[in-house]
């Protein structure tokens, strides 16, 4: 018998545990920035197209799937899926489910660690005094693991190791008195951050305290729609694959959740209200935080710059801290606290998420207790987040994204809609979906998921195995193919590195990406042999699981 | 701001705090079921006992 007796404590904890997993860092640093860079306000109407052909059936397919699997006390993918069809590979494609978090939670636990420590650096004043450039390159050394103004030696390790603490403490505690009561707390917090920020965002007047602009102007670069980008099939790509990251859709975290609800309970009401709270956060506080502030201050110019140079995050963590402080020492170090809280409990709320899988995996198969269950958890994401925190500048951590958090993603939910829509069959899906609901699916959507969801997951897929280059799609097609270094194939080959290494004349820089795609090369073959491993762990429960009796 | 952008932010995040809002009250509203359901908290709630056979 498993040893996984739990249970939520309440529905609207459920509800703000699943959109504390949505809700992560990319609400903030990512959204707008895939906004500023793909038409502006036109990017809202693809992003909301595919929020309601994609997001919502997915989420709707991945809360049915868990709840389906939790009723034969299955927690974790590969055995959910496999009680989806009776092929025993399922299960290893289920593997993907288990896989992705533990890779993600590495390097994810290493950024959630970034922001404990700003919110720590905030409070005590480090970055006061500093001009734009001080605080860019106290980033730069603190990711550098050099000594911090904490003058705590490796202090970025130590943060690291602090965070996976605090996490594995509370997955060790359990849903309802860890993961739910976290969620309790994070959530609302999180939103009262976000709506003093987005004030703040929305009331900035250009000639006080330093600004330049007036928040209008950042708020009309980032919605001024130019709906002749709408034509352009890399935006719609860029919107899918937004809906796709902040929904954490294609994880497994949310089957693993919705395994822990009964049948007789609604899953589609609950989907949607975690999935338009997610919105929320994104298009609502996302949006008016760091792209009005930055502009007010820095100009349009400044930022496109910076957004190019630096992304999302480098403006988040290298500029922000610094803008903050226009508006005086003690509102400094509270917006500091603020963004920086916000951005924590953003990060972890999913990363607590990303524990589950697997604690509910070795639970289920294994006997194993929550406890040490949560303990394995914290130690295989210290060795193999350590790779990302001390190879930092070697490319670790993007491989980790990429692999992990991006083309993992798409790949298992092409799989499962696939398995939901035409394996299991459209007609038992619904069921499941419409069971104990409390509203009215629209029979659109059997439609939708059906083929909608599938084809545009294919596209998804397929655009980003081989994106043309500049995402020019029109001229790949009329002047031959080139592949974007950005396509998976050329990501596979190295190809960008390559042509820098070939480029490259000075010695120190030579050896630097000499290094760099060693250490990419060595990060690919890492994740394969977790990949793998967790595969063997699935084979071994299999046989477990005969020798029982129990298949 | 300029009333393109205007129109497309108002617009956006209405329809998204409306939305946010109506599905989260229709939680808060939908009719209880009856014990044993999917959460802790509400487990001793006399009204929500299963009747008995």
């Amino acid at each position: 018998m498993s040893a996984n007796k739990e249970s939520w404590g309440s529905r609207v904890g459920l509800i703000l545990a699943m959109a504390g997993n949505a809700v992560g860092l990319g609400n903030f640093l990512r959204f707008p920035v895939q906004a500023v860079q793909n038409g502006g306000g036109a990017f809202i109407i693809p992003y909301l197209v595919c929020f309601l052909v994609m997001g919502i059936p997915l989420l709707w397919i991945e809360w049915s799937m868990g709840r389906f699997g939790g009723k034969f006390g299955h927690h974790s993918t590969p055995f959910i899926v496999d009680t989806m069809h009776k092929n025993r590979l399922w299960k290893y494609i289920g593997v993907f489910g288990i896989w992705t978090n533990i890779a993600v939670a590495s390097y994810y636990c290493y950024l959630e660690s970034w922001t404990l420590s700003y919110v720590f650096h905030s409070l005590a004043g480090s970055f006061n005094g500093l001009d734009q450039n001080g605080v860019s390159n106290f980033f730069d050394q603190y990711v550098s693991l050099g000594e911090s103004t904490f003058g705590i030696p490796y202090e970025p390790i130590f943060f690291f190791v602090l965070c996976l603490l605090l996490n594995t403490w509370i997955l060790s505690q359990g849903l309802a008195k860890g993961v739910e009561r976290v969620a309790k707390i994070g959530m609302p917090l999180l939103i009262i951050f976000g709506m003093f920020l987005a004030y703040k965002g929305f009331t900035i007047t250009a000639g006080e305290n330093g600004a330049i602009n007036d928040s209008s102007v950042g708020l009309n670069f980032l919605w001024t729609p130019n709906f002749d980008e709408l034509w352009s099939p890399t935006v719609w790509l860029a919107a899918a694959g937004q809906i796709f990251f902040t929904l954490s859709v294609g994880m497994g975290t949310i089957h693993c959740y919705a395994s822990y609800v009964r049948s007789k309970d609604d899953i589609a009401l609950n989907a949607m209200s975690a999935g338009w709270m997610n919105e929320f956060v994104e298009v609502v506080l996302g949006a008016s935080i760091l792209i009005p502030i930055s502009i007010g201050y820095l100009g349009i110019d400044g930022v496109v710059d910076l957004v190019n140079s630096q992304g999302g995050l480098g403006l988040g963590f290298r500029t922000l801290p610094y803008l903050f402080y226009q508006w005086g020492d003690v509102l400094g170090a509270v917006a500091g606290v603020m963004w920086f809280g916000l951005l924590f409990f953003a990060g972890i709320t999913s990363s607590l998420a990303m524990g589950t899988p697997w604690i509910g995996f070795l639970q289920d198969e294994f006997n194993w207790n929550r406890r040490p269950a949560a303990w394995s958890f914290g130690l295989i994401v210290l060795v193999l987040g350590m790779p990302t925190v001390l190879f930092f500048k070697y490319g670790v951590f993007d491989e980790y994204d990429y692999w992990a958090g991006t083309v993992s993603l798409v790949v298992f939910a092409l799989f499962e809609s696939i398995l939901f829509a035409w394996v299991f069959g459209m007609n038992k899906g619904w069921r499941e979906i419409t069971s104990g609901a409390d509203i009215k699916v629209p029979n659109i959507y059997k439609f939708i998921i059906k083929f909608v969801t599938p084809l545009l997951l294919l596209w998804v897929f397929i655009g980003s195995l081989i994106t043309p280059k500049g995402g020019d799609w029109a001229g790949a097609f009329s002047n031959g193919w080139e592949l974007d270094d950005s396509s998976i194939i050329n990501k596979i080959k190295n190809s960008n590195l390559k042509r820098q290494l070939a480029e490259a004349t000075d010695p120190a820089v030579i050896e630097q990406l000499q290094d760099t795609l060693f250490f990419v090369n060595a990060s690919r073959i890492l994740l394969v042999v977790v990949f793998l491993s967790i595969a063997g762990l699935v084979y071994m429960a299999y046989k477990k699981r005969v020798r029982e009796g129990r298949i | 701001m300029n009333t393109s952008a205007l129109v497309v932010m108002l617009s956006t995040m209405l329809l998204v705090t409306g939305a946010t809002i109506y599905f989260f009250i229709r939680v808060l509203n939908a009719p209880h079921k009856p014990e044993p359901d999917s959460y802790l908290d509400n487990d001793d709630e006399i009204e929500r006992q299963a009747p008995r056979a």
